[in-house]
């Protein structure tokens, strides 16, 4: 080291001077370097959540169209029972086609009116329904009912489709233009809050799709990660820490699981797919398999975070428990972990927050099925909020741009949520000693 | 879920058991003058773990067993019926036969002997159900009272809890090794079935991979070859194009961060690169494909290259980001370590900041720096989000990084994703390419890991 030491040349003053400003100017360059490569992080970062922020957050919005439907008694409910059953049965496409064909009349051909129709989402007429349910005595009245505009309508108003695009390139065709400026004209598209969003499953239709599948799965999944790998891995790292003897089979222990750590979580999924699935028969895509999958990958994260926490107790506490005539047991359990539970748990939820994250382990097990479902149990077919990302990320569609951008904020808010209460846990409750 | 309830059941019983111990020794140490030798909560554990132990572990066996054995029962029973049928038409059989009992789909129209095989299955289960509960609640119940009937002043409850706890630990530490063993045993096994198939110089050495075999001998372009390089050389590429971006970032960022950053800064942009630490790799992909992707190919149509949608560029690059805040925490990590004494011997000899750190520290610290790159490498060589997301799937033989290249990772999932039938070449050849991940990663630790200790042990 001694060697690369820079000596200073000797020589005339001025010749120092001007080698001392090549090296000083050195010295500035070197610490722009360094606060470029800081910045470029920085940059991205910001890159990145721009671009998620600007394709996503018109998801939270949907476009509806306020129609005048006519609801015919006749239709609704011919026996004039005036019951909800009744009321929820009755057939209001039927009612929201006539309306729109009564608003534009003059549409004759079979293809026109079928494009007529598919202006509207596929779920348009719930929502005339729900008016009607939600007020009975509309029937046999007009109502102007707010009703879900298509995929491609909601897109166009949300300006992802121009109007400057050839029509044959474009999915909102030119007929259909002249409708919507119909509608526009008189005040009838508006843009309301899109609750679907966070209360559907998934569905092939991007106005219908919907996160509340995918985070519940997550939730099952994160349970039962969980529920096994906090007990495996404290007991673990107490055992490790604590109690082990110091010979070559506690070595062994310790080398396995630090290099657990870096083993790739595709191959966690390849295990899952040999043991759990093959050779077990557990249930494919069900949330159980996917968290004993993640447990198994969280675990060494958790070993390692609360060996360190266990480590940082002092000596001198032990030493305490154990002058005072507890066994080896009571001073761990009864003294030790209780000071280390902080540390532990600010690992176990940045463990957590990594498992919720992963992807490639869970399309292994089969979690990439399509599910409109919601999961009622842990044994159920299931997908979890990354996977949904995935296969969102992979539709055509162009609604499902900003709705895999807007389940991305939705993951990073949880994740922001998960790592600041572990800030928060560290800050509070850490000691130093 | 019936299970569920049995096994709440038994945790009530559990409880109840701990309550019951509890109150026995309360009641023992009211009538004898004798001292309990435990604490009171020990007797109540005491009677909790012989009540609730034996009787779970009787349950998991046979929730791991039963399976098995209907099958059997299934086999027997459908072997008398249809001698003809070879193993595989076998299997799926009794898939039919499970699938009917549990209500699901089949995959034909189901006839008479399947009826009845499926109709004596779901009975079998019920049967077995049934027999589960009882056995398992009677397990319970005896135990409990055994237990409790010997608990007496001079037990020694405390002794016999903590036996139970330190046993229950060192299983617990077992559970990593069993992990290893899991995934070394079934890679290696799936991988042997491949090699059978598929010869072993042909899957290292071959030049072309076309995973796709032919389900009739009458369809075309179905030859199906397993010929890797490919795939190494695609992951190469986009780990190359990565290290790239993320080494020289990565490092001047840690060396900004530790040697010249003031508080205020520091304080500031840590965190930052936390956050771009604890993105998901599937938000790293989704950025990679729908905006990287698109800008890279744009740029390149302007200045007249053909620059795939599917490029290693955008892959690699965006991976690189992922990387940066891995290489510049555990560079940061080592740098801190090298003695303070080195550096002040360094001012002391009138050389400037970046001298001190361009000609000692790093020198210094290069061990621990190259353990670093290593380990970031493996982890780069092992991601498979952003690559699936972005990489291309058609195994190009190309050091081009403007075209398409698919690498191990995106073979892996590609092979496996939808596909159920498991005794294809095909399927075996993912894990055959998990277990070279796998090897090559972990070697690639192990060196790492060594080298990083080798150099803390000479500052210590």
């Amino acid at each position: 080291m001694t060697d690369n030491t820079p000596h200073i040349e000797t020589g005339p003053l001025e010749i120092n001077q001007a080698l001392l400003k090549k090296r000083n100017a050195r010295e500035i360059r070197f610490r722009l370097y360094g606060l470029s490569a800081v910045l470029t992080a920085i940059m991205v970062l910001c890159l990145l959540l721009t671009s998620i922020i600007s394709k996503g957050y018109t998801a939270f919005e949907q476009t509806y169209i306020l129609i005048d439907v006519r609801l015919d008694t006749e239709t609704i409910d011919p026996k004039g029972t005036n019951r909800l059953e009744d009321l929820a049965a009755a057939s209001y496409k039927s009612l929201l086609r006539a309306a729109l064909r009564e608003q534009f009349p003059g549409i004759e051909g079979r293809r026109e009116k079928r494009q007529l129709y598919g202006i509207l989402g596929t779920s348009a007429d719930y929502d005339v329904r729900d008016a009607v349910l939600d007020n009975p005595k509309l029937v046999g009245t007009t109502a102007t009912i707010a009703v879900k505009a298509s995929d491609d309508v909601d897109s166009y108003f949300k300006g992802y489709i121009s109007r400057d695009v050839p029509e044959d390139n474009r999915k909102v065709k030119d007929l259909e233009l002249i409708w919507l400026d119909t509608f526009q004209a008189d005040d009838r598209i508006i843009k309301k809050f899109n609750v679907d969003f966070f209360t559907n499953g998934d569905s092939r239709e991007p106005e219908e799709a919907g996160i509340l599948g995918a985070v519940i799965g997550s939730l099952y999944t994160l349970a039962i990660t969980l529920a096994l790998c906090f007990p495996i891995g404290v007991l673990t790292a107490i055992y490790l820490e604590e109690f082990a003897p110091t010979n070559r089979w506690t070595d062994i222990i310790e080398v396995n699981i630090n290099n657990l750590a870096a083993v790739p979580s595709i191959v966690f999924g390849l295990l899952g797919l040999a043991i759990f699935l093959n050779f077990f028969g557990l249930p494919r895509s069900a949330p159980l398999v996917g968290g004993m999958v993640l447990a198994l990958m969280t675990l060494p994260t958790i070993i390692i975070a609360s060996r360190a926490a266990l480590k940082a107790v002092p000596p001198s506490i032990r030493e305490a428990a154990l002058g005072i005539g507890a066994s080896r047991m009571q001073t761990v359990f009864h003294h030790v972990l209780p000071l280390a539970m902080p540390g532990i748990l600010t690992g176990t939820i940045l463990g957590m927050a990594q498992a919720l994250g992963e992807t490639a382990p869970l399309l292994m097990i089969g979690m990439v099925a399509f599910i409109a479902d919601i999961p009622s149990s842990m044994g159920d077919a299931a997908t979890v909020l990354p996977v949904q990302i995935f296969l969102w990320a992979d539709s055509p569609e162009r609604g499902f741009v900003e709705k895999t951008s807007a389940a991305i904020m939705v993951l990073l808010a949880f994740l922001v949520v998960m790592n600041a209460i572990a800030v928060i846990l560290r800050k509070r409750f850490e000691r130093r000693w | 879920m019936e299970q569920l309830a049995l096994f709440f059941a038994l945790l009530f019983l559990t409880v109840l058991g701990f309550i019951l111990g509890k109150g026995r020794a309360v009641a023992l140490s009211g009538q004898s003058d004798q001292p309990l030798h435990s604490r009171l909560p020990y007797y109540g554990l005491y009677t909790a773990i012989w009540c609730g132990l034996p009787s779970l572990l009787i349950m998991a066996g046979w929730m791991i067993f039963e399976p098995q054995i209907a099958e059997i029962l299934v086999k027997s029973q459908l072997k008398e019926a249809n001698q003809s049928l070879s193993a595989d038409q076998l299997s799926l059989y009794i898939n039919d036969v499970i699938n009917l009992a549990s209500g699901g789909i089949l995959s034909r129209e189901p006839d008479e002997s399947i009826l009845e095989a499926a109709e004596s299955y779901h009975l079998f289960k019920q049967i077995s159900y049934f027999a589960m509960a009882v056995v398992a609640i009677s397990v319970s119940l005896v135990t409990l009272f055994g237990s409790l009937r010997k608990i007496s002043p001079t037990l020694r409850a405390r002794n016999k809890v903590e036996k139970v706890i330190s046993v229950i630990m060192m299983i617990s530490s077992l559970i990593a090794i069993l992990t290893t063993l899991g995934i070394v045993l079934s890679l290696i096994f799936e991988t042997l079935r491949f090699f059978e198939k598929v010869p072993f110089f042909d899957f290292i050495f071959g030049t072309h991979w076309s995973p796709q075999t032919a389900l009739r001998s009458d369809q075309v372009g179905g030859s199906g070859s397993f010929g890797a390089i490919p795939l190494f050389a695609g992951t190469m590429l986009i780990t190359f194009i990565c290290m790239v971006i993320a080494i020289p970032v990565g490092l001047m960022s840690a060396i900004y961060m530790s040697e010249y950053a003031g508080k205020n800064f520091r304080a500031f942009a840590k965190p930052v690169l936390e956050i771009l630490a604890g993105i998901p790799t599937v938000v790293y992909g989704f950025f990679a494909a729908l905006t990287v992707a698109p800008f890279f190919r744009n740029t390149g149509t302007m200045l007249g290259l053909d620059v795939s949608s599917e490029s290693a560029l955008a892959a690699g690059a965006v991976m690189g980001i992922m990387i940066i805040p891995f290489i510049s925490s555990l560079s940061d990590d080592v740098m801190n370590s090298v003695p303070q004494s080195l550096r002040d011997a360094s001012y002391a000899m009138g050389a400037t900041k970046s001298e001190t750190i361009t000609k000692v520290i790093i020198p210094a610290a290069l061990p621990g720096i190259v353990g670093a790159i290593l380990l970031a490498m493996s982890r780069a060589i092992g991601e498979t989000m952003i690559v699936v997301m972005a990489a291309g799937l058609a195994a190009n033989l190309t050091a081009n990084p403007l075209e398409a290249v698919t690498t191990v990772t995106v073979q892996i999932v590609t092979l496996l994703v939808g596909d159920q039938e498991f005794d294809s070449a095909k399927t075996l050849a993912a894990f055959a390419l998990g277990l070279l991940l796998f090897v090559v990663t972990l070697s690639m630790n192990v060196v790492a890991l060594k080298v990083v200790r080798k150099y803390r042990e000479k500052y210590d």
